[in-house]
C-alpha cells in the first residue's frame, strides 16, 4: 500500500500511511494551526514592509535632494543586469507558485522539482549579483572600503552625492540579496520536508507560507529594478 | 478680565520669585499665560480626579468579604461628554498655541540682525556693525532683534529662558528666531540640545542695554570694520571678485543687486538669493548650475569657516540696493 | 485580607514549575510560563543597572557645579540610563513578562501561537542586551539615548555601534513578540470567546503588538544607517558630506514616539484588571477602554514631529503634529474617567495591587495632562529640551508604567509563584514608592519652567534647591523599589500557599491552580458571557 502510494508520487494521509502532519501542542486543531501559520507570515512581511519602507523613503528624499548624483550613479550599473535579473526572479515566482499547486494538488515529485527550480533561479539570481558586485568592486565604486570613481563616472555630479547612491545601492540590493539567501534555505527545508513525504494537501500550508515569503521578497526586487537601475530612463 | 487674571497670578509668583523665570521680552507673558492656563487646567483635572476617587475609595470601601456591588449602568451620555469637553478644550489650546507661535516665527520688518555661530562648545555672535562677541550677546532694549544662526558641527540650540525663544543651530543651514527685550538686564543664554562633553559648559548670557548704552558699547567694540567691510575684504582676498566681475564680463555673474531676487537655474527651478542660498553656492556650487555661465566655480568648504560666509553675505546685502551696469 | 486555603501542599502537585528540573529545561523551555520568568530575572537585572546609573546621576547633580564625575562620564552616565531603561526595560517590561504569562492563559489556550520563536525572542533580547552591556563595561557611549547626528555618526569616539548593534538586535525580539501576540489573540480564543469578552489587558497588549510590529523595523534600519555612516564615513546624515541631520531625527522618532505608547499601553491594560478586581465591578466603558487602547496605537504613529517643533522643521508640520498630538491625549483622557466611573458604588479594597493602580491614575493623570503643555507648539518651544520635559515622561513613565508594572507582579503573583507576599510590607513599599516619585520629579516641572536645560552636567547655582530636592526624592525611590524585590524573593519560600483565586478575581487565568500546570488548564475553560461577572453569583467551582 505504501509503496504504491510513493510511486505514484501522491501523498495521502491513509491511517496505516501516518502522514498525519503533526499537530502543535498548543493548537486545538489541524485547521486553527495552519490559519495561524499562515496569518504569522502575513504578519511578518508587514515588518518586513515597514523595514524596506524606512529605507525607501530614505532612499527617495536623497533622490529629490540629489538627483544629479543619483542620475549619474544609476547610469553607472548595469541595466541589462538587472533586466536579467528581474526576468529570472518573475520565472521564481513563478515556479513558486507551481510548488505550492503542486503541494496543494498532493504531487510529491511535481512539488520536489518546481521547489529546485525556484531554488535554482534564485541562486543564479545571486550568482548575477555577485559577478555584479564584483565589477562594482574593479569599478572601484564601493564606498567607504574602495570608492574612487573615474570622473566619467561622476558625470558632473558631486561626488558625495554618487557615493551616497551607491551606499544605497550596495544596502537595498545587499538586504534584499540576504532575504534570497533565507529564502532559498527556506525553500532548502521545504524540499526536504516534501522528500521526506511530510507535505500533503491537509498540510501544505508551509510551502504556502514560504511562497508567501518568496513573492514578496520578488516584489521587493520588483520596486527596487526601476528605483535603482532606471534613474533618468534608458534610450 | 485678563488683566485680573494676569494680576493674580503675579501676586501669587510674586510670594515665590523662585518659580518664574524672568519675563524679559514681549512673548515672555503670552507664553506665560498659555502656560498659567495650562497650569490650572492641569491642576484642576488632577484634583478632580483624586478628590474623586479619594471620595469613592472611603465612600465605597469594602466594608465585608460578601459584599456584591450591583452593576452600575453604562452611560453612552458619559462617555461622548467627557470626550468632546475635553476635545473642545484641546482645540482652544491647539488654536491659542498655534496663534502666537505663528507670531513668533515671523520676525517683524527692520528687525536688527545678529549672527550667531554655534560651535562646540561656545557662541560666536556677530554685530553688522562689527562687534564679534563669544558666549554674550549684547542687545538693545525694545528692539526687535532677529537671530541667524548655523553651526559649524553638530546641532546646538540656542535657548534664553528669560525670553520663552528656543531654535536648534543645525549645521549645514540656517535657522532663525526673534525676540524684543523689554526689561534691562543679564539673562542666561543656554545651548539646549545636547552637543557633546562640554555641552552644559556652553552657556553664556544675554546683556539688555539702554538704547544710548548699546550705542556707546558699539562703537567702543566694533573695531574699524563692519561685517560688510569684512566680507569685502573677503571677497577680494578669496579671489571671488575674478569671475564675480561688476560690469558682467568675467565667468560669473556680477552680484550687485542680486540679494533677495529671484534666479533662474538651469533646469527651469527658480530660487531666492538668500543666505541659504549663498551659502549653499560658496560650498557645494556645482548644485546650482545656472544657465549661460559654464559651472567652473570652484568649493570652498574647508577654506572658510561659517563667521566668513555670513561676513561675505553681510557684504552681498549691503550690494543688494545696487544697479547692474550694463556692459 | 485574601482566604487562601492551602488544598494541596505545592510540592506534591506538578505544574510548570517543577514539571522539569535543571537549567536546560529552562534554557530551553517552550512553556511560555517559564519564558516570562527568563524575562523577569533579565529585565530585573537591566532594571537595577539603569538604576543604578540614575542613583549616580542625582548623587552627582546634588551640586551645581557637579559632586561626582567629570561631564564626560555623566554623559555616559544618562545615555545608558536612557537606552538600558528604554530598550532593555520598559519596552519588553510588561509585555514579555505578564504578556507572556497571561496572554495564553486569559485567552483560554495552552501556549501562544508560536512557542519556539517566543524562545528565540528571549535569546535575541539577551543577544542584545550583551552588546549593549558590552558597550557599557567597554567605557559606555554618550550621545544621548537617542543618537543625534552628526554628533553620534562623526564627533565622538564612544561604542556608538556596539550600542546601536545591541538596541538593533533586541528591536528583533520585540517584533517577534508581537508577532506571536497577534496571532494569539486573533486565532486560537477558547471557544466562545469573541472579541468583546476578552479581558482589557489582552486589548492593550494587542494594542501593544501592532506597535511592536509596525514601528520597530524603522528603528533598526535608522541605526542600522547611523552604523553605516559611522563605518564607512558616507554622507547620510552628516551635512558636512552632504547628508541631513533632521533626517535622522525624522525616522528616529518615527518609532520611538510610538515606542511611548508600548510602554504605557500594557500598564494601561493592567490597571484596568486591577481596578475591576479590586472593586469588584465591571470596567465602565468597557468598549471606550477597548478601543481607546486601539485609537492610542493608530494615532500615535502620526504625531512624531512634536519631539521636533523646534528642529527647522517647517511652521506648518509644527501645526499638523501639534493638533494630532492633542487628539490622541483624548483616548487616554477616556481611560482615566472609565477607570474612575469603576470605582463608583464598588466595594473597594487596598491591596498593595489596588495602591499601584490608584497611584497610576493619579500620576498618570498628571503626567499625561503636562504632555499637553509639549503638544502645545508656545509653550513648547520653552519646555522643550529642559527638566520640565524629564519630569512629564518620568511621571508616565515612572509614576505610570512602573508602577502598573509593579501592580501587575503583585497581582499576578501568587498565579506565578504559588505564593503570597507580605501584603502589609507591600502597602508601605507602593506608599515608600509614591512619596519618593513626587518628591523627585515633581521639583523638576518646575526646574524645566525656570528654564534648566536636560543633559547638564553643571547648572546654574538658583537651581540647586530644587535639584537637592529632586535628589532626596531619589534615594527615598530608590528604597522602595528595594523593598519589594525583599519580600517578594522571600515569599518564593516562605510565604503561605496560595489557591487558584486569592483576589477573588474574574477571569480565565485565576480558574487554574497556582502554581498552573504546563498547558495552563487542567480542564478546558469555561469561556462566560461576560467578562468581569462580579455582579453575578458566586459559582460553585470557583
Amino acid at each position: 500500500m505504501s509503496e504504491s502510494a510513493v510511486n505514484s508520487g501522491r501523498l495521502e494521509a491513509t491511517a496505516t500511511h501516518g502522514v498525519t502532519p503533526a499537530l502543535h501542542h498548543q493548537f486545538e486543531d489541524i485547521e486553527q494551526q495552519r490559519e495561524a501559520g499562515n496569518f504569522g507570515m502575513w504578519i511578518f512581511l508587514a515588518t518586513e514592509m515597514l523595514f524596506f519602507g524606512a529605507i525607501f523613503t530614505a532612499y527617495i528624499m536623497y533622490r529629490v535632494m540629489y538627483y544629479p548624483g543619483f542620475e549619474a550613479g544609476s547610469r553607472g550599473l548595469e541595466a541589462s543586469f538587472g533586466a536579467t535579473m528581474t526576468f529570472v526572479l518573475l520565472a521564481s515566482s513563478f515556479t513558486m507558485a507551481m510548488s505550492v499547486h503542486a503541494a496543494h494538488a498532493g504531487k510529491r515529485r511535481m512539488l520536489l522539482g518546481f521547489l529546485f527550480a525556484t531554488m535554482l533561479l534564485g541562486i543564479i539570481f545571486l550568482g548575477l549579483k555577485f559577478t555584479e558586485y564584483t565589477h562594482k568592486w574593479h569599478e572601484q565604486l564601493v564606498p567607504g572600503l574602495n570608492f574612487h570613481p573615474a570622473a566619467e563616472s561622476l558625470r558632473g555630479a558631486p561626488e558625495h552625492a554618487v557615493e551616497l547612491f551607491m551606499c544605497f545601492y550596495f544596502f537595498m540590493t545587499g538586504l534584499h540579496a540576504l532575504h534570497m539567501i533565507i529564502g532559498i534555505g527556506l525553500l532548502g527545508v521545504m524540499a526536504i520536508l516534501a522528500w521526506q513525504g511530510k507535505i500533503s494537501p491537509e498540510n501544505y500550508n508551509r510551502v504556502e507560507a514560504a511562497g508567501l515569503y518568496w513573492h514578496f521578497v520578488d516584489i521587493i526586487w520588483i520596486y527596487l529594478f526601476p528605483l535603482l537601475y532606471l534613474v533618468g530612463g534608458r534610450y | 478680565m485678563n488683566l485680573s487674571y494676569r494680576l493674580i497670578a503675579e501676586v501669587f509668583m510674586a510670594q515665590w520669585p523662585q518659580l518664574r523665570p524672568e519675563d524679559a521680552s514681549t512673548s515672555a507673558g503670552q507664553v506665560d499665560r498659555l502656560y498659567f492656563f495650562l497650569t490650572g487646567l492641569t491642576l484642576f483635572f488632577t484634583f478632580s480626579i483624586f478628590a474623586t476617587i479619594f471620595y469613592f475609595m472611603i465612600r465605597y470601601r469594602r466594608r465585608s468579604e460578601k459584599e456584591r456591588p450591583p452593576e452600575t449602568e453604562e452611560s453612552k451620555v458619559l462617555e461622548i461628554t467627557w470626550i468632546v469637553i475635553p476635545g473642545l478644550i484641546c482645540v482652544g489650546i491647539f488654536l491659542w498655541s498655534a496663534s502666537l507661535f505663528f507670531a513668533a516665527a515671523r520676525p517683524p520688518r527692520g528687525s536688527a540682525e545678529i549672527f550667531v555661530v554655534g560651535k562646540q562648545w561656545m557662541w560666536q555672535l556677530q554685530h553688522p556693525e562689527g562687534a564679534r562677541e563669544i558666549n554674550q550677546l549684547h542687545i538693545p532694549v525694545g528692539v526687535p532683534v532677529q537671530l541667524t544662526m548655523t553651526s559649524e558641527d553638530v546641532i546646538h540650540d540656542f535657548f534664553v529662558p528669560a525670553f520663552r525663544i528656543k531654535m536648534d543651530v543645525v549645521p549645514g543651514r540656517y535657522t532663525s528666531e526673534w525676540f524684543q527685550a523689554t526689561k534691562i538686564g543679564s539673562y542666561h543664554l543656554f545651548c539646549a540640545q545636547f552637543c557633546g562633553t562640554l555641552h552644559s559648559g556652553m552657556q553664556g548670557s544675554i546683556e539688555v542695554m539702554s538704547p544710548t548704552d548699546y550705542a556707546q558699547w558699539l562703537r567702543d567694540n566694533s573695531g574699524n570694520k563692519s561685517m560688510a567691510e569684512s566680507g569685502q575684504e573677503l571677497f577680494a582676498r578669496l579671489g571671488c571678485d575674478t569671475c564675480h566681475v561688476t560690469d558682467g564680463t568675467g565667468s560669473g555673474p556680477a552680484l550687485q543687486g542680486r540679494f533677495g531676487k529671484q534666479v533662474t537655474l538651469r533646469d527651469g527651478q527658480t530660487r531666492v538669493m538668500d543666505d541659504a542660498y549663498v551659502r549653499q553656492s560658496i560650498l557645494t556650487p556645482g548644485s546650482l548650475p545656472l544657465p549661460n555661465y559654464r559651472p567652473v566655480m570652484p568649493t570652498f568648504q574647508g577654506q572658510i569657516s561659517e563667521e566668513q560666509i555670513l561676513q561675505l553675505i553681510a557684504y552681498l546685502k549691503s550690494i543688494g540696493s545696487e544697479r547692474i551696469e550694463a556692459p | 485580607m485574601s482566604t487562601a486555603v492551602a488544598e494541596v501542599p505545592v510540592e506534591s502537585r506538578i505544574h510548570y514549575l517543577n514539571a522539569s528540573y535543571g537549567i536546560k529545561s529552562w534554557l530551553f523551555t517552550t512553556d511560555h510560563k517559564r519564558i516570562a520568568l527568563l524575562y523577569l530575572g533579565s529585565i530585573t537585572l537591566m532594571f537595577f543597572i539603569g538604576g543604578a546609573a540614575a542613583v549616580l546621576m542625582r548623587l552627582h547633580l546634588i551640586e551645581p557645579a557637579g559632586a561626582l564625575v567629570q561631564p564626560e562620564t555623566y554623559n555616559k552616565l544618562f545615555t545608558m540610563h536612557g537606552v538600558v531603561m528604554v530598550f532593555f526595560f520598559l519596552i519588553p517590561s510588561i509585555p514579555a513578562t505578564l504578556g507572556n504569562f497571561l496572554v495564553p492563559m486569559m485567552i483560554g489556550a495552552r501556549d501562544l501561537a508560536f512557542p519556539r520563536l517566543n524562545l528565540l525572542s528571549w535569546y535575541v533580547y539577551i543577544t542584545g542586551a550583551t552588546f549593549t552591556l558590552y558597550a557599557l563595561i567597554s567605557g559606555g557611549v554618550d550621545t544621548g539615548w537617542t543618537f543625534y547626528t552628526p554628533l553620534s555618526s562623526h564627533y565622538v569616539n564612544t561604542h556608538v555601534i556596539a550600542t546601536a548593534l545591541g538596541v538593533f538586535i533586541t528591536g528583533f525580539s520585540s517584533i517577534l513578540t508581537g508577532l506571536n501576540f497577534i496571532v494569539t489573540i486573533h486565532k486560537m480564543r477558547a471557544p466562545g470567546m469573541t472579541w468583546k469578552r476578552m479581558p482589557l489587558f489582552l486589548w492593550s497588549m494587542y494594542a501593544t503588538s501592532i506597535i511592536f510590529v509596525l514601528g520597530t523595523p524603522v528603528i533598526a534600519v535608522t541605526l542600522f544607517l547611523l552604523g553605516l555612516e559611522r563605518l564607512f564615513h558616507v554622507g547620510i546624515f552628516d551635512p558636512a558630506i552632504g547628508g541631513d541631520p533632521v533626517l535622522f531625527q525624522h525616522l528616529f522618532w518615527f518609532y520611538s514616539h510610538p515606542a511611548v505608547y508600548i510602554m504605557i499601553l500594557p500598564g494601561m491594560g493592567v490597571v484596568s484588571e486591577l481596578i475591576t478586581c479590586f472593586s469588584r465591578k465591571k470596567p465602565f466603558g468597557y468598549i471606550f477602554i477597548a478601543y481607546s487602547s486601539l485609537a492610542i496605537a493608530m494615532i500615535s504613529f502620526f504625531v512624531w514631529g512634536h519631539h521636533m517643533f523646534v528642529s527647522s522643521q517647517s511652521v506648518y508640520a509644527g501645526f499638523i503634529f501639534s493638533a494630532l498630538s492633542f487628539a490622541v491625549a483624548i483616548p487616554s483622557a477616556i481611560k482615566v474617567f472609565n477607570w474612575t466611573a469603576t470605582l463608583y458604588k464598588g466595594s473597594i479594597s487596598y491591596q498593595a495591587p489596588m495602591l499601584y493602580a490608584l497611584g497610576f491614575i493619579g500620576l498618570f493623570t498628571m503626567g499625561g495632562l503636562t504632555g499637553l503643555f509639549l503638544a502645545s507648539l508656545a509653550t513648547d518651544v520653552h519646555l522643550h529640551d529642559t527638566y520640565f520635559v524629564i519630569a512629564h515622561f518620568h511621571y508616565i513613565m515612572v509614576g505610570g508604567a512602573v508602577m502598573a508594572y509593579l501592580g501587575g507582579i503583585h497581582f499576578w503573583w501568587p498565579k506565578i509563584t504559588g505564593r503570597l507576599y507580605h501584603d502589609g510590607w507591600a502597602r508601605v513599599a507602593a506608599v515608600v514608592i509614591f512619596f519618593g516619585f513626587n518628591l523627585t520629579f515633581f521639583p523638576q516641572y518646575m526646574l524645566g519652567y525656570l528654564g534648566m536645560p536636560r543633559r547638564y552636567a553643571v547648572y546654574p547655582a538658583e537651581f540647586q534647591v530644587l535639584n537637592v530636592m529632586s535628589s532626596a526624592g531619589a534615594s527615598i525611590l530608590g528604597i522602595g523599589y528595594l523593598i519589594p524585590f525583599i519580600y517578594l524573593l522571600w515569599s518564593i519560600r516562605y510565604g503561605p500557599v496560595a489557591g487558584p483565586n486569592p483576589w477573588g478575581a474574574k477571569g480565565l487565568e485565576w480558574e487554574t491552580p497556582s502554581p498552573p500546570p504546563t498547558d495552563n488548564f487542567e480542564e478546558s475553560p469555561v469561556v462566560p458571557d461576560e467578562p468581569y461577572g462580579y455582579a453575578k453569583p458566586e459559582h460553585a467551582h470557583v
